[in-house]
């Protein structure tokens, strides 16, 4: 069969609704496209435990440092399955953490920026996994198999995370002052970096239109975006706080909300490592590597003596316990 | 609550002080360890440990809230769980001056949850058996976690004692570090000795599994070590106060607030 035929075959496959399965025959750019966007969302998920992983030591009650534990952790169990997903295209994890610390892979760059107060917990959980869960449901019916079915699960837990980070904020609405103060600075921070979670616009988006028609993706950046937008006008009511944006308004003949212009200058800018927090995450991911590489290697080196010693024949010894 | 109440109140009135101070002692130790556990949350060496760490916190936290919320309903006096944590000082905490020592490497870390996994196993095993109806059904809850912590910190102890020389070295350093702690374990405070815990038993049969285990990762058994102590009794190390400087921070800064 040729290349020709093979690709036809597989359009047919993606038109179909076939989902696609690690041995079966994919075009390059398909598998580097998967490649690249599944490890780069694992990276996010292990980066992003940082800017949360901030505030453990310092959760304001036993109940919300268990909560807060708890949700990281999921994290690490979500990058955990990304990459397994990402490793049936044929990268090892090894070369994918690599390309993460030399800063070839990208990851989320809402991560980049700083959690100041404890209500930042609860504006990453509402807004930021809000944002991330309309793209990760999409993303449950993408082409892929290894990658649909991770969603799948990680989406689950991604709407409780919400759910979590939204009462957070609700309590703190409804508490002192102070409170109502620390809510709505952190709602003013993360309100715009999470409308950039979407990425470019479509007209400048330069991977959209192929992911579009593999099914990578199924939904535009600006489409996202603007469901975003509709659903957290309503949701923000609820908590008798504001979205700081003087141009939202209901759009009739659209029947959504026009909003502001975002500061493209601001998001290119963090994309190419000058965020506030872009040197610390990768300094704190590479300075974990670096610090647990006697501890890989210890493990390697004491699995090899078990295994030596369970296979006398092959030039170990049979040990004594 | 109500049925430990009444038991306690027939059987061994003048128990009440030691009974909430030990509660206390036990909330506190596994408090602060989770504390110092989960400073490796997003920093663990392999993303797999980085999980099995946390989780261990995650245990040893929800261990320190049933503690806490026992000894709230015996001070009867409006105090919570979080009042308890967040609102006693330096001096009132009486965990064990093990479990606030700085995290060290991954080995230290390792070393520590061993030391520390074993004995509470035995300890609780033990209050498992023993009169306060309470105590020994968070200790049988607690139980089946520990087992999992003593095998996890265990295998790890052997694979970076008998791993590379590296990793042999840090441990010898570790067991320095840390070895003179460990005395303290075994020492009965007041309110150990009122509630009939026999620490003399758990010490013998800990030494023998932390030896088998030490043999196993090809690293040595100190021997007659200075024993520092005092965390039973709110002596502490210096590290305490800034552990405490961070836990407590928010409930400090907004007195009354709810979260």
């Amino acid at each position: 069969m040729s290349v020709h035929d093979l690709e036809n075959l597989f359009q047919q496959k993606i038109d179909e609704e076939v989902k696609i399965e690690p041995k079966d025959w994919m075009p390059e750019a398909y598998r580097k496209t998967n490649i690249r966007q599944i490890s780069q969302h694992a990276h996010s998920e292990i980066v992003g435990m940082l800017p949360e992983g901030n505030w453990i030591s310092r959760a304001p009650s036993l109940k919300r440092k268990a909560i807060l534990m708890a949700k990281v952790q999921d994290e690490a169990g979500h990058g955990l399955y990304l990459y397994c997903a990402a490793e049936t295209l044929g990268m090892s994890r090894e070369e994918m953490i690599n390309d993460l610390h030399s800063g070839k892979a990208k990851y989320s760059s809402i991560f980049n920026y700083p959690t100041l107060t404890w209500a930042d917990m609860g504006a990453i959980g509402w807004l930021v996994d809000g944002a991330a869960i309309l793209n990760q449901v999409m993303l449950c019916r993408t082409s892929y198999g290894p990658y649909a079915r991770a969603m799948v699960r990680i989406c689950k837990e991604e709407s409780f995370h919400q759910r979590q980070g939204f009462e957070s904020l609700l309590v703190l609405s409804k508490g002192t002052d102070e409170q109502k103060a620390m809510c709505q600075d952190a709602i003013n921070r993360w309100w715009w970096p999470s409308l950039m979670m979407f990425g470019p616009k479509d007209s400048e988006s330069t991977n959209s239109d192929q992911s579009m028609k593999w099914k990578i993706k199924r939904k535009t950046n600006d489409e996202l975006r603007q469901q975003f937008v509709d659903m957290c006008v309503e949701q923000v009511k609820l908590l008798g706080m504001t979205l700081p944006d003087p141009a939202l308004k209901w759009n009739e003949a659209r029947g959504h909300y026009d909003f502001g212009e975002i500061d493209w200058n601001e998001f290119w800018n963090v994309v190419k490592g000058n965020g506030p927090c872009n040197k610390q995450r990768l300094d704190a991911r590479r300075k974990a590597h670096e610090e647990g590489r006697w501890v890989r290697e210890a493990a390697a080196a004491h699995a090899e003596k078990r295994k030596a010693s369970l296979n006398p024949s092959k030039g170990g010894t049979l040990a004594a316990a | 609550m109500e049925s430990i109440s009444k038991k306690s109140d027939s059987k061994v009135p003048p128990l009440e002080g030691f009974r909430e101070a030990y509660t206390l002692h036990l909330a506190d130790t596994t408090l602060i360890l989770s504390q110092r556990n989960s400073e490796w949350c997003g920093h663990g060496p392999i993303l797999e440990q980085d999980i099995a760490i946390t989780n261990i916190s995650l245990d040893l936290l929800g261990q320190s809230r049933n503690f806490y919320q026992y000894a709230a309903a015996l001070k009867n006096d409006g105090s919570t769980e979080d009042s308890l944590a967040y609102l006693r000082t330096e001096r009132e905490f009486k965990n064990l001056l093990l479990v606030e020592l700085e995290n060290g490497d991954w080995g230290q870390t390792i070393l520590r949850q061993y030391l520390f996994s074993q004995y509470q196993l035995l300890l609780f095993q033990q209050l498992q058996q023993g009169s306060d109806e309470q105590l020994a059904a968070i200790a049988t809850k607690a139980i089946k976690e520990i087992t999992y912590h003593v095998r996890w910190s265990s295998e790890w102890v052997i694979r970076l004692g008998d791993g590379t020389d590296e990793s042999h070295n840090r441990m010898l350093h570790t067991i320095d570090e840390l070895w003179r702690y460990t005395g303290e374990l075994f020492e009965a405070a007041d309110y150990e000795t009122a509630m009939g815990i026999d620490l003399a038993a758990i010490n013998q049969i800990w030494t023998e599994k932390v030896t088998a285990v030490f043999d196993e990762a090809k690293l040595p058994v100190p021997q007659n070590v200075f024993v520092q102590k005092g965390g039973k009794h709110g002596i502490h190390t210096e590290q305490l106060g800034y552990i405490l400087t961070e836990l407590q921070y928010l409930q400090r800064t907004y007195p009354g607030a709810k979260w």
